[in-house]
């Protein structure tokens, strides 16, 4: 099972998910990501999916709870570069992914954690 | 035809990306590739938590007016499925996921058959066709 690498960057935690996900290493992310969140007091978690190609409902469910998980932190969440295709078949699947804000790229997803209030 | 069997989530993975390259080679939009490799990771996950494991086969198929298309066929020995009009609900669960899974991959093909019986396992065909 591969692991996605979390990065620390001032009080954000960085994740770009570089990998084709299986189950397992969405599960993993969850993990490594609520014990980084503790671990650091971070406040903002950005999650690259721009190399992402599909997000089943499992997959957006375990991204939906680690915005869930991260606010139990006191931590914002924010998905950033959906591709298109992925965000067109996410609403026809049914799945809204209430809890997680997104931005439409990592830069514009830092604006949006540092101007919160 | 391509023949993937789903033993791990690994395999998942590896039916996804046959899937990919079929759909691709078939002719079928980003957005219609798209819909049909999330439905395909649905159903192969389902072959493989519901049903222990199961066999997933991909071809390219053509319809009488001569248009074509990727066509999965996915088959599991599981428990099976008792009632299939309620597992197709949305929202419906056995317990594990947010019940889209069935319900939003029939919804992103198609064609969607399901042929299941208490004790006999679980048959699906998909079929998405480029436009």
């Amino acid at each position: 099972m591969d692991r996605v690498p979390i990065l620390k960057i001032g009080t954000t935690l960085f994740v770009s998910i570089q990998i084709d996900l299986q189950d397992e290493s969405v599960v993993r992310l969850q993990e490594d990501l609520a014990d980084e969140l503790a671990a650091t007091g971070a406040r903002g978690v950005i999650i690259d999916i721009t190399a992402v190609e599909i997000v089943d409902s499992f997959i957006g469910r375990m991204l939906a709870m680690i915005g869930s998980i991260s606010r139990l932190f006191d931590a914002e969440t924010v998905l950033v570069g959906m591709r298109p295709a992925v965000a067109i078949t996410l609403t026809e699947l049914g799945l809204s992914l209430r809890g997680v804000r997104t931005a439409l790229n990592a830069e514009k997803g830092l604006e949006l954690l540092n101007g919160r209030a | 035809m391509d023949k993937v069997p789903i033993r791990t989530g690994d395999d998942v993975v590896r039916v996804r990306q046959q899937v990919r390259v079929v759909a691709a080679k078939t002719g079928l939009s980003l957005v219609d590739q798209t819909k049909v490799v999330t439905a395909a990771s649905e159903l192969a996950r389902n072959a493989l938590v519901h049903g222990g494991g199961g066999l997933a086969r991909v071809e390219v198929v053509t319809s009488a007016l001569g248009k074509s298309g990727v066509r999965i066929g996915f088959t599991d020995e599981g428990p099976g499925i008792a009632d299939v009009d309620l597992a197709l609900t949305d929202g419906w669960s056995s317990g594990v996921g947010l019940g889209l899974g069935l319900s939003g991959a029939r919804r992103l093909v198609d064609e969607f058959e399901l042929t299941s019986k208490p004790g006999s396992g679980t048959s699906v065909v998909v079929v998405k066709w480029s436009r």
